[in-house]
């Protein structure tokens, strides 16, 4: 173990002595981006704006904020028997980064917001280029704090939900990420990214149920309110690659792997193609992802009875189930010579069908047949961005 | 006595092995340690086998991990909210009441 830590610290010296000369901060860019999901029996949309300026040629800045209208009569919804509902959620983002020779120290917080949910992150990272600038090693740290709430019907408006003065939770998050970034060819890039992250307290939705037998009731099950561990970790890694085709284009890959302490395991794959129509300001893109995972360990989508577990759960996100995405996009560069401040600029549509499997989560609303034999329910989704950048 | 003797003399031989056990560990840390030192000092002056001038492909926008910043962090979000699993995507990420 101490040979271990001397070898870190040796590691960490030599990131720290190597001699700097430049580095290179992001681009100064703006984004306005309008997005929409349906899919699931929910529609969400809403407004992203991010904008990133440099300082001195040292510092850089960024702002984002980022709004979800959200409609929903999901079939969790439905299934316990509430009606659809409509709620907003506000986030906005603020990042810092400096740059000193090599190295760059980078500073964020984000801060989330709904009627019955609040979320603050902060992140710290610090990333160094090595070896003529082929490899860039990467470390950062998150802390984040919720507090969870939930709505109520008001006892003098039965019209009118509010925020249940009874019920106010706490949920607190770390996040450790190591990334490293190397140049292998002259057209060939690769990256890996390892993660782990620790939630602790209150991790249930407090709207979801769990449902248990009971041949009393006419529907043969009843619906209780989950229990989730109070404690969350998981463990992430991705491995990336681009390759510069020579007509100019690239194909790019991904795999993840991930394993958490609820004993989900899940692997995610995907590849796609970028190209640049000769002479012409398009790019068309284009991508296929592949994702899955297999159950939680209290995950069940029908519990032999109330008490059977300490902790049980039906959150369809926790069972057993597959997704496939398939990403088709356009981007048209404008002002190429550029326009007055404005250096380029481009104009994107990105379309994105998803289709979810579940292999042990049934359709509770089936209540034709008998609990647990409901058919297995999938839904499919589309995902709509629209958004201008421009570069000054 | 002559049990003492052997006994002791075990004793000694085991401690001189354990000694020299603990000596060549050592030195074989020390060895590690050498040899990686002077090879992360010799990184410093690697001679880079894609030089600054044949980069013009990686620096190609084609070629970007997070080409578009705004739209990545929006699908992410969307994969995250409705799947079991999280990070790894090479961002700093954020609260966002997922559950």
């Amino acid at each position: 173990m101490r040979f271990a830590f001397a070898l870190l610290a040796a590691f960490l010296a030599m990131l720290l002595s190597v001699t700097a000369s430049a580095g290179v901060l992001p681009d100064d860019r703006a984004d306005v981006l309008y997005h929409r999901f349906e899919g699931g029996g929910v529609t969400i949309h809403g407004p992203s704006v991010l904008v990133r300026k440099k300082l001195a040629e040292k510092y850089s800045v960024s702002a984002n904020y980022y709004m979800d209208y959200v409609t929903s009569a999901s079939i969790d919804v439905q299934v316990s028997g509430a009606s659809q509902y409509k709620e907003e959620r506000k986030q906005w983002s603020l990042g810092f980064d400096y740059l000193r020779g090599k190295t760059t120290y980078s500073l964020g917080y984000t801060d989330s917001k709904e009627n019955d949910y609040h979320a603050t992150t902060a992140s710290f990272g610090i990333s160094q280029d090595l070896f003529g600038d082929l490899t860039t090693v990467s470390m950062g740290f998150s802390k984040g704090a919720d507090t969870v709430q939930r709505t109520t019907t008001d006892p003098t408006d039965p019209n009118r939900r509010i925020v249940d003065p009874s019920f106010k939770e706490d949920v607190d998050r770390w996040s450790y990420r190591v990334g490293l970034t190397q140049i292998l060819t002259k057209s060939l890039i690769a990256a890996l990214n390892v993660e782990t992250i620790t939630d602790e307290g209150y991790l249930n939705n407090p709207y979801r149920a769990f449902r248990y037998v009971d041949p009393e009731n006419s529907l043969k099950f009843r619906l209780a309110t989950e229990k989730y561990p109070h404690t969350h970790t998981s463990n992430s890694a991705s491995i990336t690659s681009r390759y510069f085709l020579p007509w100019r284009a690239s194909v790019y890959g991904t795999y993840r792997f991930y394993t958490d302490t609820w004993g989900i395991r899940s692997n995610t794959g995907e590849i796609g193609y970028v190209y640049p129509l000769k002479n012409t300001p398009w790019t068309l893109e284009a991508s296929y992802r592949y994702y899955q995972q297999d159950h939680a360990d209290f995950y069940s989508d029908l519990f032999p009875r109330i008490d059977f577990q300490n902790f049980m759960g039906r959150d369809k996100e926790l069972s057993t189930f597959s997704d496939q995405a398939v990403h088709l996009g356009a981007s048209y560069e404008f002002a190429k010579q550029g326009w007055g401040f404005v250096k380029k600029g481009t104009f994107n549509v990105f379309y994105d069908r998803m289709q979810f499997k579940f292999d042990d989560f049934r359709d509770a609303r089936d209540t034709s047949v008998p609990a647990g034999t409901e058919p297995l329910y999938e839904y499919g989704a589309n995902v709509y961005q629209v958004f201008v950048s421009v570069w000054f | 006595m002559n049990g003492r003797w052997q006994m002791t003399t075990s004793t000694e031989a085991s401690s001189t092995v354990r000694w020299q056990q603990r000596l060549k560990l050592a030195v074989a840390k020390a060895s590690v340690i050498a040899s990686l030192a002077a090879a992360f000092t010799g990184c410093g002056n690697i001679e880079p086998w894609v030089k600054p001038y044949e980069r013009q492909q990686i620096a190609d926008p084609i070629m970007a991990f997070d080409a578009n910043p705004v739209s990545s962090a929006y699908k992410d979000h969307v994969f995250e909210a409705r799947e079991g699993s999280r990070g790894a995507t090479g961002s700093a990420g954020g609260g966002c009441g997922c559950n």
